[in-house]
């Protein structure tokens, strides 16, 4: 699952998550036809929305063994609140709780799903803070996944006083509620190192605020999709 | 949903959103927003630590489902409280609304001939809007609690449930006492407090009447509970002949055993200490022997509490200790304070209470006051599921028509692309051809979203290909 955010501002780390997955030994599906998780409708109260939105998602990966995406957020809306999206509805709520048993975050897929105890050595040398991001950290416990590939693979991750804050991204909410969104990125990035670190997290969303948050301060910090650390991890970035 | 049973609140002064008062607060400068990131950081890293040391989950567990059990059970408490306090000599009185409890606490102060009244920090004296109130009565009114009786001397509200002046700084203090009190303009914090020490004695010695909130009520032995470091709360409620305690009632808990817990929880939620330096129990006056007040008011105050209880969902919201957890976690309150909310009850808590206390209308903007990020959920130590309450208020304000007509309309426009992928993928391709620069960049910025995300934030530059247009990355 491309998610909509990576798809338009991610593409090569989704072409690197597509790489680490067939390094495993996966055979990688990618539909056309999906779009979105139906996120920025369940969030903004459209719930009917939503549902539609769930219902495609569901009829398009109903063949997949399993449901891959590079995003917490993402992950984290089907696996726990697709199912309750539709009322009452018991056909939904079994549709959805089997789609949400086969849907993994990246890390979250490697490390629980199949196993993986090391992707390479690709990162040594690497200084490197993670952002795990609200959705991932808080509903699914994501976290330690990334954090023990990045570190076997010989990456330093450095201590970040806010790395469990929200970037002040939540969809909507960077535009409507703008000024506070960037006081909310700025707290993330003042507590950062001035230099020679690389900033990483598994969504696009927090990536794409403090991204553009990093470049409008002209900071010198990195920033990488946690499926690209992966893939140089393992050697096989393009 | 039906129809309440009480009508809201008139709104005098409609409410500023919060989008437009956070965006105006934090465009004024830095400094209440260093204040607040400092205090909320410091309390919360105290309550982390104090969780800690105990089963934090199992007490969670519990006092969520004390404090459900006495809420779905509340006409019995609240009666069973109010026979034990009657039996104790103290008068118990029942307010339905703002009104109706000031127009009690104006009484009582008629009654018993009070001009001078000393009142500790009570969140719901600022709800139903007590000091102004009395104050047309030509009664006096000062401010015991130190954070409150300088936000007296400022003329501000309290931003923060537990540490009402958070928002300010040792110089917004030195200033205002240095003008009201003549401490030097470079006094010490120690030096401020013991002249607002001094004020404020003699004032405990002069007062006519003495009001209180009240943090529990146990209904098994009728008994008001406050817990606090100060000590005014002990002067206040002991030293005048006459005590009113406000209290509302969602504040009851079913048995005295369970008052040493919740003391506790309450004390680590919200200061991180294993319990506040003062316990104060009250259960009537002094009687014959003993020390205290001639006479004990407790005015049980419903204020929309009833038809909160009554919503399905909405319910679990009176679980709410008032211990500010919520409010020292949450990213957004942080950048803000309490202030922007426009309300007594700001932050998380405050978001959820408002549409149902205020109505939906008065409170449309304030659930959407939040990125949904679930720190709040995590800290909270009666377990209200805030998040999950945001989501159920912005449902209900879409139903009810209550968003922007903009926003609604982009989020169904979204939606409908989303569900069919050719015109989902073609949007996506028409929005990267937009230029980002030069005079074709009007278009671009016409989109309001995109305007306003871009103020701030590099513009967004969308690949070409997309990962679906080309998987391989081979084209």
């Amino acid at each position: 699952m491309a998610t909509c955010l990576a798809n338009q501002f991610f593409a090569e780390a989704l072409r690197d998550c597509v790489r680490v997955l067939n390094a495993q030994g996966c055979a990688v599906s990618v539909p056309r036809t999906q779009t979105c998780c139906g996120q920025p409708a369940f969030n903004a109260g459209h719930a009917k929305e939503a549902l539609q939105i769930a219902r495609h998602t569901a009829r398009v990966f109903q063949q997949s063994d399993y449901v891959v995406t590079p995003s917490g957020s993402c992950a984290a809306m089907v696996k726990k609140h697709y199912h309750d999206l539709g009322g009452g509805e018991s056909e939904w709520r079994d549709t959805a709780l089997e789609l949400g048993k086969r849907t993994f975050e990246l890390s979250e897929f490697l490390v629980d799903v199949l196993d993986v105890t090391s992707l390479g050595d690709g990162l040594e040398g690497r200084r490197l803070v993670l952002h795990p991001g609200c959705h991932g950290l808080r509903d699914l416990g994501l976290q330690r996944q990334a954090v023990r590939l990045l570190e076997r693979a010989g990456a330093k991750i450095l201590p970040w006083e806010a790395d469990r804050e929200c970037c002040g991204f939540g969809g909507l909410f960077a535009a409507k509620l703008a000024p506070v969104s960037l006081a909310m990125a700025d707290r993330k990035l003042d507590t950062l190192p001035r230099t020679g670190v690389t900033l990483t997290s598994m969504d696009a969303g927090c990536l794409l605020q403090l991204g553009g948050r990093i470049r409008q301060r002209n900071l010198e910090t990195r920033v990488v999709h946690l499926a690209s650390l992966f893939a140089e991890a393992a050697g096989v970035r393009a | 949903m039906s129809e309440p049973s009480v009508p809201y609140p008139e709104v005098s002064e409609p409410r500023v959103p919060y989008p437009q008062a956070s965006a105006e607060h934090l465009a004024a400068g830095p400094e209440v927003r260093d204040s607040v990131i400092g205090a909320t950081i410091a309390f919360d890293a105290r309550r982390e630590q104090a969780y800690s040391e105990i089963d934090i989950e199992a007490w969670r567990d519990w006092a969520g489902a004390v404090k459900g059990h006495a809420l779905t059970h509340l006409d019995a408490y609240l009666e069973q409280a109010e026979t034990r306090l009657r039996e104790h000599g103290a008068t118990v009185h029942w307010a339905r609304d703002a009104e109706e409890a000031c127009a009690i606490v104006g009484r009582i102060a008629r009654d018993s001939d009070a001009r001078k009244c000393v009142k500790s920090k009570s969140m719901l004296s600022e709800e139903i809007e007590l000091n102004p109130y009395l104050e047309s009565q030509g009664i006096e009114v000062l401010e015991t609690d130190l954070g409150e009786y300088i936000l007296q001397l400022l003329g501000q509200p309290p931003s923060h449930i537990v540490g009402p002046a958070i928002h300010c700084s040792l110089a917004d203090v030195q200033k205002i006492f240095h003008e009201r009190l003549d401490t030097p303009s470079d006094a010490s914090p120690e030096d401020l407090a013991a002249a607002a020490r001094a004020a404020l004695r003699s004032a405990f010695l002069e007062a006519d009447l003495g009001i209180s909130g009240g943090n529990f009520l146990v209904a098994e032995t009728g008994s008001v509970v406050l817990v606090e470091n100060e000590g005014n709360i002990r002067l206040t409620t002991s030293l005048p002949p006459v005590h009113v305690a406000l209290v509302g009632i969602e504040k009851v808990i079913p048995r005295w055993s369970d008052i040493g817990p919740f003391l506790e929880l309450t004390s680590r939620a919200a200061t991180g200490q294993a319990l506040g330096m003062f316990a104060s129990v009250l259960q009537g006056p002094a009687g014959d022997e003993g020390h205290g007040p001639e006479s004990m008011h407790v005015v049980l105050v419903d204020n929309g509490r009833t038809r909160a209880l009554a919503d399905p969902r909405m319910w679990e919201s009176l679980k709410c200790v008032r211990c500010g957890a919520c409010l020292n976690t949450c990213p957004v309150y942080r950048q803000t304070g309490g202030h922007p909310y426009g309300w007594v009850y700001s932050g998380p808590i405050g978001s959820i209470l408002a549409p149902s206390l205020l109505g939906m209308a008065e409170a449309r903007d304030l659930p959407f006051a939040s990125t949904l990020c679930g720190a709040c959920a995590d800290v909270c130590p009666v377990r209200i599921p805030i998040p999950e309450l945001l989501l159920e208020w912005r449902r209900r304000m879409v139903a009810a028509d209550l968003t922007p007509s903009s926003e609604a309309a982009a989020l169904r426009a979204f939606s409908a692309a989303a569900v069919r992928p050719g015109l989902f993928h073609g949007a996506g391709r028409a929005f990267r051809i937009l230029p980002t620069r030069g005079p074709l960049s009007l278009g671009r910025r016409m989109l309001p979203m995109l305007g306003s995300w871009e103020r701030g934030r590099s513009a967004l530059t969308p690949n070409r290909p997309t990962f679906l247009e080309d998987p391989e990355g081979d084209s």
